[in-house]
């Protein structure tokens, strides 16, 4: 994979989404998790609390990674190609499938920094949680690369891919894979979730998938994402429909 | 030595048709692409910088070194084309010379520093080379983003409206530095609606109207064929009644007809009526009032050029 990485393009990538105190609005939900827990854990102290479940699981992985995921991961290409910048990148012999590439790590990487070390730090912060915390971590680590290439693709798919984002974390993921058991099975929350309770196994995570089914589907909803958006954006047309 | 070829090329977007029927050969030189806007040249620019695909048809490019090839997902194309959209979309968080320099390190250059300053030493830019460009002029965007197109010092320049937005002095640096490049033997071919830019440019033009190639070769013969077109001119003198009588009997006259606003005047030859109509009232003395031509809008100019094409 690294041979797909493009450093000039990730420099760019990374200038334009943490640019312009864009980092600050990144950060705004993350301080929220920390803060919740701070207060939660002034105002609740005592080991058979149950609140961190909550906060971390609910709010952590249903709310702070799906939505960092989606506004980062629909603009490291999506601004690009709204604007019509993308072109500038497009004109030149860069092969399509490191651009996307790149782009995905960029996401991937940025989405890690502002929604699984927040969750990682929060866990730490909450009493007798630290086991619970590294089980979130790596699962909002694997949570940041499905739902970057997920949301990657959609922007390139289609200009509207905030909405379909949207529709995906709160009707998909929020309501049908909780009230539907096969809808997890489409559900990159449920995978997240599979993997954090295989690491530290806790019923109140409402876990509905195995670690090997979460893994297998990460990878190829992952890898599948990254093929479809190389070909998509292999036909780029310049008025910003493929065609 | 054709360069780009393009051959019954159409595109249509459902049920509109933008490009109609094209075959056109493009070789070294500077190349103007004229037309009213809506007359389908930002298309053809699109689909020859593979950024379109033909709907029917076929379009390559022959680069010097190496076989015919299409452009349509072909990015290697890329190491002999660039391109200047006039989309005035840039990365406007980093300096002119940072997005210059990132484009040369796409194009993978041996030596990107180099190639930057060479860019922006050609596009006259040095000066606000290190200016984010969030501050430039539309004008200096235009420049910045010719400097990003040359980097990699490409066979074939394509600029879509490359003229937009620029004052008079910046314009006319731009028209020196296209033509020198063309001079170089590079492909230059660049959009515009202006009539002007395209004359003082380039010697060979190709003209498009509502989708379809109206003109082709040498400026100067189509040129010749805008200006010996049929023109109407509106004419008041104080004393038209007479001044009619005096113009049918030239053989430059085609129509004269008398109006309530004075004279309508149709003639076959332009530089003729404009010449003699000053003598003609001046020896009868006849006080000339007003001449105005009613048709000189280039909508009507290419449209003469479709009919006259078509008959």
């Amino acid at each position: 994979m690294s041979a797909y990485l493009n450093p000039t393009i990730a420099a760019l990538t990374l200038r334009a989404t943490l640019g312009r105190r864009r980092a600050f609005l990144f950060a705004i939900p993350a301080v929220i998790l920390i803060a919740l827990t701070l207060v939660l854990r002034a105002s609740r102290p005592g080991a058979d609390v149950l609140w961190p479940d909550r906060v971390l699981g609910d709010f952590g992985f249903s709310v702070l990674l799906p939505l960092t995921a989606l506004i980062i991961g629909t603009g490291v290409l999506g601004a690009e190609i709204d604007d019509g910048s993308a072109i500038h990148l497009l004109a030149t012999p860069v092969r399509r499938g490191s651009i996307v590439v790149t782009k995905f790590a960029v996401a991937a990487a940025v989405t890690a920094v502002f929604a699984a070390v927040p969750e990682l730090l929060a866990g730490l912060l909450a009493p007798d949680s630290a086991k619970l915390a590294v089980a979130l971590f790596v699962g909002a680590l694997v949570g940041s690369v499905i739902y970057s290439a997920v949301f990657l693709l959609a922007s390139v798919l289609t200009t509207r891919a905030i909405a379909f984002g949207l529709l995906y974390v709160l009707i998909w993921e929020g309501l049908l894979s909780n009230l539907v058991g096969g809808a997890r099975i489409l559900s990159i929350a449920h995978y997240c979730l599979g993997i954090a309770n295989a690491i530290h196994p806790d019923t109140n995570l409402n876990a509905g998938l195995s670690l090997a089914t979460s893994l297998i589907l990460g990878v190829i909803v992952t890898i599948g994402a990254l093929i479809l958006a190389t070909r998509r954006l292999s036909a780029f047309a310049i008025q910003g429909e493929p065609a | 030595m054709t360069v780009i070829e393009i051959k019954n090329v159409s595109r249509w977007y459902g049920n509109v048709v933008a490009v109609n029927d094209i075959t056109m050969e493009i070789g070294p030189g500077v190349t103007g692409l004229l037309g009213p806007n809506g007359a389908g040249k930002s298309t053809i620019l699109h689909m020859i910088a593979g950024f379109l695909a033909p709907s029917r048809g076929t379009l390559t490019v022959h680069p010097v070194l190496g076989e015919p090839v299409p452009t349509w997902r072909n990015p290697d194309i890329y190491r002999s084309l660039g391109l200047v959209p006039e989309r005035d979309s840039v990365y406007a968080f980093l300096t002119g010379r940072e997005f210059v320099s990132s484009t040369a390190k796409l194009h993978e250059l041996a030596n990107p520093g180099a190639a930057t300053r060479k860019a922006i030493e050609m596009t006259d830019m040095e000066q606000a080379a290190d200016r984010r460009i969030a501050t430039y002029s539309k004008g200096m965007r235009q420049r910045i983003k010719v400097a990003a197109a040359l980097v990699h010092d490409p066979e074939i320049l394509l600029l879509d409206e490359p003229f937009n937005g620029m004052d008079p002095r910046q314009r006319i640096h731009m028209m020196e530095l296209l033509a020198k490049l063309g001079a170089e033997g590079r492909t230059i071919l660049f959009s515009s609606h202006i009539l002007e830019e395209v004359e003082r440019l380039s010697g060979t033009i190709q003209v498009m109207v509502a989708g379809r190639l109206a003109a082709s070769g040498d400026f100067r013969a189509i040129r010749r064929l805008m200006t010996s077109r049929p023109h109407v001119f509106n004419v008041r003198s104080s004393d038209d009644r007479r001044l009619a009588a005096l113009l049918v009997g030239r053989p430059y006259t085609t129509a004269v007809e008398l109006t309530a606003k004075g004279l309508q005047v149709r003639t076959s030859d332009f530089g003729a009526f404009c010449a003699q109509i000053a003598v003609l009232t001046r020896d009868n003395k006849i006080a000339l009032r007003e001449l105005l031509p009613t048709d000189e809008s280039l909508e009507s100019v290419f449209g003469y050029l479709i009919s006259s094409q078509g008959s």
